[in-house]
């Protein structure tokens, strides 16, 4: 407990000094609030709106992971499939990697025209930008087993799918946790860019994404500030809870949950 | 070479086993050997002389390309269910406990029941001396230990031929001293055949029935040494004259093939 203590009071201390300088400088430059709100301003939007920014972290939450989950389901299926064989590796590969590098916010609105501007559109965009990460993490680890691991079950006569279940899949496992780390944070960025191109159902309802163009267009620069503070705080929720799974998954045998848990 | 009308065929047979690989090079030429019930015979050459090559031949791991190879009247890959490798590292799956490695043998090959299985465990667990660490897993253990769990696992199906590539080599002396006495004590329980690569004389010389030792470019059998040393054997004969005598031969055979004509390293003598 003390370590702990100790370990949080550095980054602690950063936060203080940053949100002291932050007030200072509204105060004597004169910043006007609509440019950049006092923390104080921000602090209080949060009390007085927490009704409806509990709302879009909810919606938010729902549509990054729904996302999420389908982009595990789906990227472990397609993993399963590329390490069947180099050939099928070689011929999709190339295609997986577009998913990474065509700019989500290229396709957020092609997605948003063929599907219809709402809640599975917009998890779609999350599914999109979760998808690669899983993929080739996953596949990486089935296909990654000891050749002395393997000829261990040929030699107990042991069925391919024995083997994926008893070898491949517990071995894939760390390598899917590093996928699930990753796609964790911008399952949360996919959400908001797919919101900032669907419009919603009532003003000022919707979730982050939505409300935060809509905070921007109306000038209320603190409102924008608490809700892109929320955003980030979803995004840890959802790094956290996974970390967390890992660390229950793997603590046990594997090597990085091991050194975690030496700490 | 054909099969002899012996009423009793030897319990394993190489006829001029030979293996190329696809670019050509011939890594085994001409291998032809015999063994029988309960012999421990030992492979020891220079490093390509192919004896992991014939160790994989033997368990079908990898298929010959010319020559016939017999174990009990099988073929490698149906003799599976008598065999069992042991690797040069104990290949232990990280997320099982040791007893859950201990069992994964009987466990895929789907004849017992998970009682039954447990049974097996906690017996050769006691026998090797891993009872206090049944329940941790691999990481938590020693090198030692671990090649402990790796042999425990492999006697688990109670094979009839023992395959053993180097499994000591990367272990401490006084560890693999220990093992080898553990190995020879196991023996005295189950009479498997076995087939043992090793680069350490010593030994080669303290567990084996026989020595064959390897020469490389092509690898064949260049020598044959039979270890007269009567079973059970104890730490004590490492210290015996006869024995001392054995592993000068066999080292002298070792630097013979591995001498000036060697051609990866002329410059050495």
């Amino acid at each position: 407990m003390k370590k702990f203590l100790m370990q949080a009071a550095w980054p602690l201390a950063v936060f203080v000094v940053v949100i002291t300088a932050w007030d200072l400088c509204c105060r004597w430059f004169a910043i006007p609030a609509y440019v950049l709100p006092p923390p104080s301003a921000v602090v209080r939007v949060v009390v007085e709106r927490h009704q409806t920014l509990w709302n879009a972290f909810c919606i938010t939450a729902l549509e990054a992971g729904g996302g999420y989950l389908l982009s595990i389901l789906g990227g472990v299926i397609i993993a399963l499939f590329f390490a069947q064989s180099p050939l099928i590796r070689r011929s999709f590969y190339p295609y997986t990697i577009l998913l990474q590098t065509v700019p989500i916010v290229a396709i957020a609105p092609l997605i948003l025209m063929w599907f219809g501007s709402g809640l599975r559109s917009v998890m779609l965009v999350a599914f999109v930008i979760c998808l690669f990460p899983i993929i080739a993490n996953t596949t990486q680890g089935l296909i990654s087993v000891p050749r002395n691991l393997i000829d261990l079950f040929i030699m107990s006569n042991a069925s391919r799918s024995r083997q994926l279940l008893k070898l491949r899949l517990p071995h894939a496992l760390p390598h899917l946790f590093v996928g699930l780390r990753i796609s964790a944070g911008i399952s949360v960025i996919g959400a908001v860019t797919g919101e900032l191109f669907a419009s919603s159902n009532a003003v000022g309802e919707g979730g982050l994404g939505y409300s935060i163009t809509y905070a921007n267009s109306q000038l209320q620069t603190d409102y924008l500030f608490a809700l892109v503070l929320t955003a980030s705080l979803l995004g840890f929720l959802f790094f956290f809870t996974v970390t967390t799974l890992e660390w229950l998954c793997l603590r046990k045998w594997h090597e990085s949950a091991m050194k975690t848990d030496a700490d | 070479m054909t099969p002899t009308d012996k009423p009793q065929p030897p319990f394993i047979t190489l006829d001029s086993v030979t293996k190329r690989w696809s670019n050509g090079a011939t890594v085994l030429d001409g291998i032809s050997l015999q063994a029988e019930r309960g012999e421990f015979i030992s492979l020891i050459g220079p490093s390509g002389c192919g004896k992991s090559t014939l160790l994989r031949l033997l368990a079908g791991l990898s298929g010959l390309s010319s020559g016939s190879v017999t174990l009990d009247g099988m073929l490698p890959e149906s003799a599976r269910e008598i065999m069992s490798f042991i690797f040069q590292d104990a290949t232990l799956l990280p997320w099982r406990t040791v007893r859950s490695n201990v069992e994964l043998g009987l466990e895929l090959e789907g004849k017992t029941t998970e009682s039954q299985r447990r049974k097996t465990s906690t017996a050769l667990l006691q026998l090797v001396g891993l009872s206090d660490v049944a329940d941790l897993h691999p990481r938590q253990l020693s090198g030692g230990m671990r090649m402990r769990v790796s042999i425990a696992r492999a006697l688990a199906t109670q094979p009839k031929i023992l395959l053993m590539d180097e499994p000591f080599g990367a272990l401490d002396e006084m560890t693999r001293d220990f093992l080898n006495e553990e190995v020879l004590r196991l023996r005295e329980n189950d009479q498997f055949t076995t087939f043992f690569v090793t680069h350490s004389v010593a030994e080669a010389v303290f567990l084996s029935t026989r020595i064959l030792v390897l020469r490389a470019k092509p690898g064949q059998i260049a020598r044959e040494i039979p270890v007269p040393f009567a079973y059970p054997r104890t730490a004590d004969l490492r210290s015996a004259p006869e024995f001392l005598r054995l592993v000068g031969e066999v080292s002298a055979a070792l630097r013979s093939v591995q001498g000036p004509s060697n051609p990866s390293n002329p410059e050495h003598p």
